[in-house]
């Protein structure tokens, strides 16, 4: 790929928006509204981390918007003291488009899910990666239709009985992760709901990124879809299959050994990766992870499937480009210093001519 | 030729010919889509502006980019309506027809009166070209054509070729200006000044001098083929029109939309953002607007129709003044962003620039059936503004008119053109920027809640006019958060109260509905009318020139124009009670008149086509005189 170089500074993901120094907390960024969601929903914990973590990024709250689509997870922009817009299924992205290209001081969240992101709303979702507008999307996936009372999503596993497919799905479940990084995302991460650390981490690597970053954050549905990543919260599973990868280390996880690192190791297979036990391979062969190095990202992303066999956490992938909305703006600018504003000009173009009466 | 009045005598012109003086002339030059025809009659529309006329133009071309060569299907024309007083058309049948290949010949022939004049490009009368569009005889040998036409058989494409022969260019290169040959010879026979037409080949081939110095070779060559040669004995002049005194140009309705758009911008103070997506025939309003970012205007091409409301919708919720355009399917794509916006209550401007339908229907043909969508195309209760400009020139005040209701109201106005509004042009007096209104959006900026609790209510309405506050992000101690659920009246936090929401409904309703538009004013000039004619959008040249035909024969009859739709003036019932027959000419099945009905209880009658052209004036004249008689009888 060859990068144009538009001659824009080097920006992050909160510059432009404008600060405060009044500390600011979590219940600062709480609304009067009540939160309705179903007792034991993933949503409360990541509204919990959210809410906590926002005041770190010592942005006004006032600059601060939500923009939601259609479904349980996008009533989250009522429950935020900041402004916001619950607005229509799968459009978020778009909508949030628009405002982030207007108005540069602004910090715009997306938050939307498996049906409104990549449903109904894919188009909108891939073009925002694709534009690397300056957006952060969190994709709450509960593999579930939850505020419409339990179908299938484009994230369930194949053969899922729901109460539109009582004879088991047939459709193949996208991948977040992988549609993300095939739409050219420049920011790519991944998280539970209930890991507040490593779901704080992420979102603040988000914030500070420039461009659209999203954050696919699994979330439970106890009501449709009851334990669906449990396989990634038990101890006695979490181990063998949850990988969290940090940029610039090499990819373990398990139980720890001597080392004090995990008893597996992520190494490359072919033109893929694999699982290997750490003491059983040569270090050298142990994938260090590079967050910008997209084929890596992409091999990642493939470790497991629906299975949550091999699920990789943290940060896929993060890469500097140049961002639509600043390069939308620079054209702005660029063409009122270069011509002026002279509507009069304009409207009489090249060529008129005069009645006298 | 067409004349209203008695033919003034000839007089002998500068070289010998005879000048003989018309009020007016139609003129279409017909050719394959790849013969130029467009930019042709564009540049015999520049000249004739420039001279002083009153014009109105019709484009008409294929959908498809390059239809085969030769056929019917890829045939492309330029009408163009010029005359010594304010015309109100482009005309109906043309009086001189330059066909420059046997499809054009054959698609055009029928509309030519008896007795017209007809100019003829020879070289692609081959046995070939009339075996492609079902000639079996040469129409300009077997004498079908002299009997009832003036007819000119010229070789325009050897003729072409010969002026262009020190250029060294290829044959078929040279063959290609042919069009400006053409383009020279009718502005030799009425009279054009030409310094504007070699000023833009020059400017439009700067990069390419020889092109340029060849169009204008051709050009020339056109010309001086009137002048020298025998075959043309008379030329026409027509003398400048008597128009308001100012400063004209000519203008596109598209041109006029994306200027409208521009100037609405400095009349609100806001930036204008465009999120659009191409469309036929709307797309020439996003080239425009993404040509003056000097403005700062903003455009964004979007990944649909849906997102380019969306963006705007977002782009208006930060304080910018939301555009979106579109045609055909559309605006059904839009409905939902635009329910939206009827529900956040912010301003948004959607253009809608009708063309034929359902579905695709007809891309670059016009039709008036989207009307009905613009009022109710959406779920649930959700009025809003619509504003339909007459003409190509207005749309540039209908554009400013929408965009301050919009951002008066905050709520989405749809700003219904079409086709032939799109393409087609006028003279028009560019406005003073003066003389252009200002409008305050009035942002708020105060916690506003009456309880005194110095909460911000985003639904705490304006009593004058009903409005919200429009509360931009950025602004302390305002945020809130809206959406598409139903919102407690005042407050506006979520309410699934049944009272509220019939209330909120009702304000909704109440607040599109009490918007001041100006009354109609009855054009009925001897005051004694019982027919009144009621148009809406881009029939209103047709229809006024229908009437002004009908009164020429001696009868009365009222014209009024609707340019507000939703909410339609106060005074329209009065004014539909006061005559005998009511009657509404619509290019859709009827849609204003169901309207009119429903509304007043008025017996209108509808008169209806759909046929993608605009109404004939001759067409409106004969449908006029049938209800005069049936008024009468
Ligand atoms: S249905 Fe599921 S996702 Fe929706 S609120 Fe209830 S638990 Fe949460």
């Amino acid at each position: 790929m060859t990068a144009i170089d538009l001659g824009l500074p080097r920006l992050g993901g909160l510059d432009g928006v404008p600060t405060t120094d009044e500390k600011q907390t979590a219940k600062d960024f709480t609304s009067d509204q009540e939160v309705r969601w179903c007792p034991g929903c993933g949503d409360y914990a990541i509204l919990a981390a959210v809410r906590q973590f926002m005041p770190s990024l010592g942005v006004k709250r006032e600059n601060t918007v939500f923009v939601s689509g259609i479904g349980c997870s996008s009533r989250f922009p009522y429950y935020m003291n900041t402004y916001g817009m619950h607005s229509i299924h799968g459009r978020a992205p778009a909508i949030a488009t628009g405002l982030a290209v207007s108005r540069p001081d602004l910090s715009v969240w997306v938050v939307t899910g498996d049906g409104d992101a990549l449903s109904i709303g894919g188009n909108h979702l891939i073009h925002a990666l694709r534009r690397n507008v300056n957006l952060k999307i969190l994709l709450f996936n509960n593999r579930i239709y939850g505020l419409t009372k339990g179908q299938y999503s484009p994230t369930s596993e194949q053969g899922k009985i729901t109460k539109s497919t009582p004879y088991g799905s047939v459709d193949y479940p996208f991948n977040p992760v992988s549609l993300a990084l095939g739409a050219e995302a420049t920011f790519v991460g991944r998280a539970l709901d209930s890991d507040r650390a490593s779901l704080t981490a992420v979102l603040k690597a988000a914030a500070e990124h420039r461009g659209t970053a999203l954050v696919e954050i699994f979330q439970d549905c106890p009501i449709f879809n009851d334990g669906s990543f449990d396989l990634l919260r038990k101890p006695d599973t979490k181990d063998q299959r949850l990988i969290s990868v940090t940029h610039g280390e090499p990819i373990r996880f398990g139980p720890p050994l001597d080392d004090g690192k995990g008893a597996y190791a992520v190494v490359r297979e072919g033109f893929g990766l694999g699982i290997a036990k750490a003491d059983e391979v040569d270090e050298a062969d142990i994938v260090v992870h590079d967050q910008t190095d997209h084929n890596l990202a992409f091999a990642l992303s493939r470790l497991s499937d629906q299975d949550l066999n091999h699920t990789v956490v943290g940060i896929f992938r993060s890469v500097e480009r140049p961002t639509y909305d600043d390069a939308v703006r620079a054209q702005v600018e660029q063409a009122k210093k270069d011509k002026p504003a002279d509507l009069q000009a304009l409207l009489n173009g090249q060529d008129t001519w005069t009645v006298v009466g | 030729m067409t004349t209203d009045t008695a033919v003034e005598p000839a007089s002998p012109g500068s070289d010998g010919s005879k000048v003989l003086q018309r009020d007016r002339v139609v003129i279409r030059f017909a050719g394959d889509s790849g013969d130029g025809m467009q930019l042709t009659g564009d540049r015999f529309t520049s000249e004739t502006a420039a001279f002083g006329n009153d014009l109105s133009t019709l484009p008409n071309f294929p959908a498809e980019i390059r239809a085969p060569a030769g056929t019917l299907p890829g045939v492309s024309s330029f009408q163009l309506h010029f005359a010594n007083y304010d015309i109100l058309t482009p005309g109906d049948r043309p009086d001189v027809l330059v066909a420059m290949n046997p499809a054009a010949l054959k698609a055009n022939i029928a509309d030519l009166p008896q007795g017209g004049v007809l100019i003829v490009n020879t070289d692609e009368f081959t046995k070939r070209n009339l075996a492609k569009v079902g000639y079996e005889t040469n129409p300009l040998e077997d004498g079908s054509l002299t009997e009832k036409y003036q007819v000119h058989a010229i070789p325009m494409a050897t003729l072409t070729r010969t002026a262009l022969e020190e250029t060294g260019l290829s044959k078929k290169d040279a063959e290609r200006a042919k069009n400006m040959f053409a383009l020279g010879l009718l502005s030799w026979m009425f009279h054009r000044p030409s310094e504007s037409t070699e000023r833009f080949l020059r400017e439009k081939f700067a990069k390419k001098p020889e092109i340029a110095e060849a169009n204008i070779l051709a050009f020339r060559a056109g010309h001086n083929y009137g002048e020298t040669t025998e075959a043309f004995a008379v030329t026409y002049e027509v003398a400048p029109a008597k128009l308001a005194p100012g400063t004209y140009r000519q203008i596109t309705g598209n041109t006029a939309l994306a200027y409208g758009i521009v100037a609405a911008g400095r009349v609100t103070g806001l930036p204008v953002f465009l999120g659009s997506y191409p469309i036929t025939p709307a797309s020439d309003i996003l080239h425009e607007l993404s040509k003056h970012k000097n403005f700062g205007v903003t455009t964004v091409q979007a990944e649909d129709e849906i997102a380019g409301v969306g963006a705007a919708l977002g782009a208006a919720f930060g304080g910018a003044l939301g555009v979106t355009t579109t045609s055909g399917p559309g605006i059904s794509l839009k409905s939902e962003t635009i329910g939206l916006a009827v529900a956040l209550e912010l301003p948004l401007l959607v253009i809608d620039v009708q063309r034929g339908g359902p579905s695709t229907g007809l891309p670059t043909k016009t039709e008036q059936a989207d009307l009905l969508q613009a009022m109710f195309g959406r779920n649930g209760e959700a009025p809003l503004p619509i504003i339909a400009p007459a003409s190509p020139g207005d749309c540039f005040d209908a554009a400013i008119e929408a965009a301050t209701i919009a951002v008066k109201y905050r709520t989405p106005v749809i700003l219904l053109s079409d086709g032939s509004l799109a393409n087609g042009s006028e003279p028009w007096k560019v406005p003073d920027v003066e003389s252009l209104p200002s409008v305050d959006p009035g942002f708020a900026t105060e916690p506003n809640a009456p309880d005194g609790s110095g909460e911000f209510w985003p639904y705490l309405r304006d009593e004058q006019t009903l409005a919200r506050p429009w509360a931009v992000p950025g602004t302390p101690g305002l945020e809130h958060r809206i959406g598409g659920l139903e919102k407690a009246d005042g407050r506006g936090s979520i309410s699934y109260d049944p009272d509220n929401h019939d209330k909120m409904v009702r304000l909704r309703a109440a607040k599109i509905a009490n918007i001041p538009v100006p009354d109609v004013v009855v054009d009925d000039p001897d005051g004694d009318a019982e027919l009144l004619v009621v148009g809406w959008g881009s029939t209103y040249g047709p229809i006024g020139a229908g009437c002004r035909r009908v009164r020429a024969l001696g009868h009365s009859i009222a014209q009024v124009h609707l340019r507000n739709l939703n909410p339609l003036p106060a005074n329209l019932g009065e004014v539909l009670s006061r005559y005998k027959r009511v009657l509404v000419p619509e290019m859709n099945l009827g849609q204003l008149a169901l309207l009119l009905r429903g509304r007043y209880l008025v017996d209108a009658h509808s008169y209806t086509k759909v046929a993608g052209l605009p109404f004939k004036a001759e067409e409106l004249q004969n449908l006029f005189l049938d209800h005069l008689s049936g008024v009468r009888a």
